[in-house]
């Protein structure tokens, strides 16, 4: 009976709910406006920043090992705890070396910028310590820091590296915009292994895809790529692509 | 209720069970294929998900028992609360469950053994698995149980859809458990607060706009010529995140077969993509969606009409277009154009105003009951929470500034500012809005104990004040210690002295946090004794359907 | 594309203070407007009339 009544009724309400339901598209309509408009005015003028303005010599795509390697950083929420940002405050450029450039993580998908040093910057550690101690470190951290409160990473030596599944990501990077070239793309399996071994018999078209990149054992077992020879690969770079005795601040602006 | 015969499927259960099947054969067919065990396992459950809800829809339809429910009972509007009731009580699970793995990963900091050096109980993965768990496991079902109450109560109409809302809790809840055990797997985009990968989000997305469309749908069936300004704050919340969310999560899958993708932006634009996102899910998720909360809960505990309804007009619009514009100020002195950075700090220090406004009409809601703060600790809770919320966005706009920013930035000073708005604001005014909802959801006289309410009160209140105060000692002082100089002009602290430096405030800040835990496991039991126990009166049949008023 | 980042940036830094100043005066004007009164006042009694 109840349903009758309404089903009864619905005729005459409807010109009414007509103007209501307009009411709420508009406020929509609004919010929508209103947020994009904030949005775009800062976001969109970056689109013509990095892209054209800052060309930074020395900056390349990541080695397939690299990148493996920076997988393993974001996996693992290395980002929780260190930035790869520093800032141009003196204590920062005296403590972790020249400030980071916007340049510096223009093939970075995503970004690691970081929000919280609970563990220092890791920007520019790239040559700062050994392989050695990094692979130390990630097994034992207060065995080498004793009063550092990182959790320890033992597992990464002992898990072989999928070296496989590089080839795809170096594709959905290149969608995304990263530079790959044909040739580094179809390389990339061979090009992981000779950054590892440089008596792999691809060690001298690694070298020539990706001048000046490390070449060579990471963890201290030539024999596997393990993750931890990644991991190490892409800190031991980090921070060091751009030479800043060479580059000219005048030259970008920011 | 009169005819026993099959009544057939609706269209709608023929759409859902179509889809569920298709979903269930795409999803067991990627299980099978991929070579990554996390992913299988995350298709397996969507496997089940999907084989189950088609069972479930298939099931309904020829039971004659659930033949769609009038929208009126003798004029009355049928209110549907059945999975309200379950977002409610999913809102405390999680909580609790996000509560402790905050305490877990405090203790960690604290005494870093507790890591116990393996790849899932690591600090690196359950950070995420927190800060997910209480904002958008906790938050997201307290928002999904609060608005759909609010939007029914104040437009005096049901729930839009049958199906529709059930999908938007139960797949909003299989979303929370897809992120959740994928962090502690190692499947993450390693963007903060948008951790889920590439299929979570997809996923995400159609229960998102099925929640806009549920939503919309119950406000388009309303009788009042005006739609109540908490409704405004909701649709707010809710159209604002899907627009981050997809901005924020356009990614490049590896493969249907991989976890995996790569965001679209890269580096700077990346950047800039993920704290407008990250900042304005602060700004719409847990500040509109919970002042949504806000503008219902407080004056109808209360029982007196909002203070000014033509400040929270104010309000509503100017929070929302100025929040949009702050996310740069997470990005002070980094690579960001310093214009965006200034852009970013005008717009958060201005946001002080709207802010100020919209607590001063919260508390002011109260002039003439002041009273009722000594006598109903629920009412109390929601009120401290609104102060909460006016010291959070005044803390906040301070921290935006550069020169501060410097100071504060990357320490633990954020953190303390972040659980000022998230256990204070946040939590307080969650806690409140369940202690109202779960009476009259389940059609109680009362809660069970208002004692052990003002217990809860004390202990987490004592749990905040240990929690922000230990963070702020220890931000502003690895703060300094970062920036100290000796005499001859060296940097006087190595950085690990730093670190050891903090180990007695993330001992309190951990003691902090094991009492806000308990305040919410002595809220839980209220809540169950409330439900089962028969000394708690159900309210008289013949008030049943007009819910009782808060008393 | 170097102007039209210029362009952009310029149009960020001064379109926001005016953009900002016109929609707030939308909005108040449209809080305060003496024939909403009424509306605002009825709507602030939804949560409370009729349960």
């Amino acid at each position: 009976m109840t349903d009758l009544t309404h089903s009864h009724k619905k005729p005459t309400l409807w010109a009414r709910h007509k103007i209501f339901e307009t009411n709420s598209i508009i406020m929509i309509i609004g919010v929508l406006i209103v947020i994009s408009i904030g949005g775009l005015v800062e976001i969109a003028p970056l689109f013509y920043l990095s892209s054209t303005i800052e060309r930074v010599q020395g900056m390349r795509p990541y080695t397939p090992l690299e990148l493996a390697g920076r997988e393993i950083y974001v996996r693992e929420g290395c980002y929780n705890c260190h930035s790869q940002m520093v800032r141009p405050l003196r204590d920062e450029i005296e403590r972790y070396g020249p400030y980071s450039l916007a340049a510096e993580s223009m093939y970075d998908k995503p970004f690691q910028w970081g929000s919280k040093r609970t563990g220092p910057d890791l920007a520019r550690v790239g040559g700062k310590y050994s392989d050695e101690w990094h692979v130390q470190h990630f097994n034992a951290p207060r065995a080498l820091v004793p009063q550092s409160i990182m959790p320890g990473y033992p597992f990464l030596a002992q898990r072989p590296l999928d070296a496989d599944h590089i080839v795809g990501a170096m594709q959905a990077n290149r969608v995304g915009g990263v530079p790959y070239s044909d040739e580094q793309i179809a390389n990339a399996v061979s090009d992981l292994r000779a950054q590892h071994d440089p008596e792999h018999p691809g060690a001298e078209g690694f070298q020539r895809r990706y001048p000046k990149a490390l070449q060579r054992d990471f963890d201290g077992d030539p024999r596997t790529v393990t993750e931890a020879d990644a991991l190490v690969a892409y800190l031991q770079m980090l921070g060091t692509l751009v030479d800043f005795k060479v580059y000219d601040n005048k030259a970008n602006f920011r | 209720m009169a005819s026993k015969a099959l009544r057939g499927l609706t269209s709608a259960e023929v759409g859902a069970a179509t889809t569920a099947a298709l979903l269930f054969f795409v999803c067991l067919i990627v299980a099978g294929m991929t070579d990554h065990s996390g992913y299988a396992f995350h298709m397996v459950i969507f496997t089940l998900a999907s084989g189950w809800a088609f069972f479930t829809v298939i099931n309904r339809g020829f039971d004659p028992e659930s033949a769609p429910p009038p929208r009126t009972i003798d004029g009355k509007p049928n209110y549907n609360m059945g999975p309200i009731k379950v977002a409610t009580i999913a809102a405390m699970g999680w909580g609790i469950a996000g509560f402790l793995v905050g305490l877990v990963i405090a203790l960690q900091l604290a005494f870093p053994a507790l890591n116990f050096d393996l790849p899932w109980t690591n600090f690196g993965r359950l950070r995420p698995l927190h800060t997910s768990a209480v904002i958008f496991a906790f938050g997201g079902n307290v928002l999904i149980a609060t608005s759909l109450y609010v939007v029914q109560r104040t437009c005096r109409a049901r729930l839009a859809g049958e199906l529709a809302p059930w999908f938007v809790v139960l797949g909003y809840n299989l979303f929370i458990v897809i992120a959740g055990t994928g962090y502690l797997l190692g499947i993450t985009q390693g963007k903060e607060y948008a951790e889920p990968e590439w299929y979570a989000d997809l996923f995400l997305t159609t229960v998102w706009v099925t929640y806009l469309l549920v939503f919309l749908g119950t406000i388009w069936r309303r009788d009042e010529p005006h739609i109540y300004v908490a409704n405004w704050f909701f649709i707010g919340f809710i159209v604002t995140i899907a627009v981050l969310h997809l901005g924020n999560n356009a990614a490049i899958p590896v493969s249907i077969l991989s976890p995996k993708s790569y965001i679209i932006w890269s580096g700077i634009q990346d950047a800039m993509f993920q704290w407008w996102y990250g900042h304005n899910a602060v700004g719409f998720f847990l500040t509109a969606g919970f002042l949504g909360i806000m503008y219902y809960f407080i004056p109808k505990r209360a029982e007196r009409p909002v203070y000014s309804y033509r400040l929270s007009i104010i309000h509503f619009w100017s929070l929302i277009f100025m929040y949009i514009w702050a996310g740069p100020h997470h990005l002070h002195y980094t690579a960001l154009p310093d214009w965006a950075q200034t852009l970013g700090m005008t717009f958060s220090i201005m946001l002080w105003m709207p802010s100020w406004g919209g607590m001063i009409n919260g508390l002011m809601t109260l002039s003439g009951a002041w009273d009722r703060l000594r006598t109903d600790p629920v009412l109390r809770m929601m009120v401290v929470s609104v102060a909460f919320y006016g010291m959070a966005t005044f803390e906040g706009p301070l921290m935006s500034i550069k020169a501060v920013n410097a100071l504060s930035h990357y320490t633990d000073w954020t953190i303390g500012h972040v659980h000022s708005g998230a256990l204070g604001w946040v939590g307080y005014i969650s806690f409140g809005a369940i202690y109202c909802l779960v009476p009259w959801l389940w059609k109680k006289e009362r809660l069970y104990s208002d004692r052990l309410v003002e217990w809860h009160f004390w202990i987490s209140t004592i749990g905040i004040v240990l929690y922000i105060s230990a963070m702020w000692v220890s931000g502003i002082m690895q703060g300094l210690m970062w920036r100290a100089y000796t005499n001859l002009g060296f940097l006087e602290y190595s950085f690990v002295e730093t670190v050891e430096a903090m180990h007695p405030y993330y001992v309190i800040r951990a003691l902090g946090g094991l009492l806000f835990l308990c305040g919410a496991l002595i809220m839980a039991y209220n809540l169950w004794r409330t439900i089962v126990d028969p000394a708690v009166r159900s309210v008289a049949v013949a008030r049943q359907s007009v819910p009782m008023a808060a008393e | 594309m170097a102007q039209m980042y210029q362009w952009l940036a310029s149009i960020a830094q001064s379109f926001g203070a005016i953009y900002f100043v016109a929609l707030f005066a939308l909005i108040v004007a449209y809080a305060l407007w003496p024939k909403n009164r009424a509306k605002f006042d009825r709507a602030a009694h939804v949560p409370l009339d009729r349960e």
